[in-house]
């Protein structure tokens, strides 16, 4: 699934994403800390969070991530929007919960392959 | 050729708007140079992390990376508070910031114990009143 098909199955806003809405996410991550956000994110994931400040940019230009999911209604400051339009870095909101809007991409197949991997037998 | 590749970045303690460009420049000349992903990978956790343990603690620093053919090396030599306490910093989950610096993300106590464990080498010494020196390297092969 692409970020554009991710952002019209979620109804998402876009906040910045003029390039780059092809790309295939590989999966999802959910964090506010973004020491965590850096250790354990993969390439090509969907990074889902409440930090709209400037330096979730470059978490996501260093990973390598797909996009940016704001949840909560809350919404990119200023300089956020004007670093990802530099960098590329699409960034999209919903007014979702981050369980509501992991939940719908998991509902949609993003993350289910790993899930289906991880599993444990009962 | 000459046997080694070397840049050196300037970074601002407070300079929240820049945080991240040496790590984000870094990442572009390892691409370039097709190194091996992974490597990337682990180059850019330890400089990201060690330039915002920088702009949030320190005045400034110098960080020098240097690319010979068999290793990566990462040097931050910053003027700052220092840290009175190494072992206790390098803690999993211990954390000097301010609750500012957490709101907004930071403050994990995750920064040095990420550091060393993307780095084949890690060395830090420290000064108090005067700075940290880090010093860490990532084996190419």
């Amino acid at each position: 699934m692409t970020v554009r098909e991710i952002k019209q199955q979620l109804g998402l806003f876009l906040c910045w994403g003029d390039e780059k809405l092809e790309h295939k996410v590989t999966g999802g991550y959910v964090g506010d800390l973004l020491s965590d956000v850096m250790a354990n994110s993969k390439a090509g994931n969907v990074w889902i969070t409440m930090q709209t400040h400037v330096n979730i940019v470059a978490v996501a230009v260093l990973k390598e991530l797909a996009a940016i999911i704001i949840v909560n209604g809350r919404h990119p400051a200023e300089e956020t929007l004007k670093k990802a339009a530099e960098e590329k870095v699409p960034i999209l909101s919903s007014t979702l919960s981050a369980f509501d809007v992991a939940g719908r991409l998991y509902f949609l197949g993003v993350g289910k392959a790993r899930a289906d991997a991880e599993r444990i037998p009962d | 050729m000459s046997a080694s590749f070397s840049r050196s970045f300037t970074i601002e303690g407070r300079d929240f708007l820049n945080a991240g460009r040496a790590s984000t420049q870094i990442k572009t000349i390892l691409k370039e140079l097709s190194v091996d992903p992974a490597i990337i990978r682990r180059v850019a956790i330890a400089s990201y992390e060690a330039e915002m343990n920088v702009v949030m603690y320190a005045t400034r620093a110098k960080l020098k990376f240097t690319m010979s053919a068999s290793a990566i090396n990462l040097e931050i030599d910053d003027e700052g508070p220092g840290i009175p306490d190494i072992t206790l910093a390098m803690q999993e989950g211990y954390s000097t910031a301010t609750s500012q610096m957490r709101e907004l993300g930071f403050g994990a106590g995750m920064g040095l114990p990420n550091m060393k464990k993307n780095s084949d080498e890690f060395v830090i010494e420290s000064a108090v009143s005067k700075g940290t020196r880090l010093t860490m390297t990532i084996y190419i092969n």
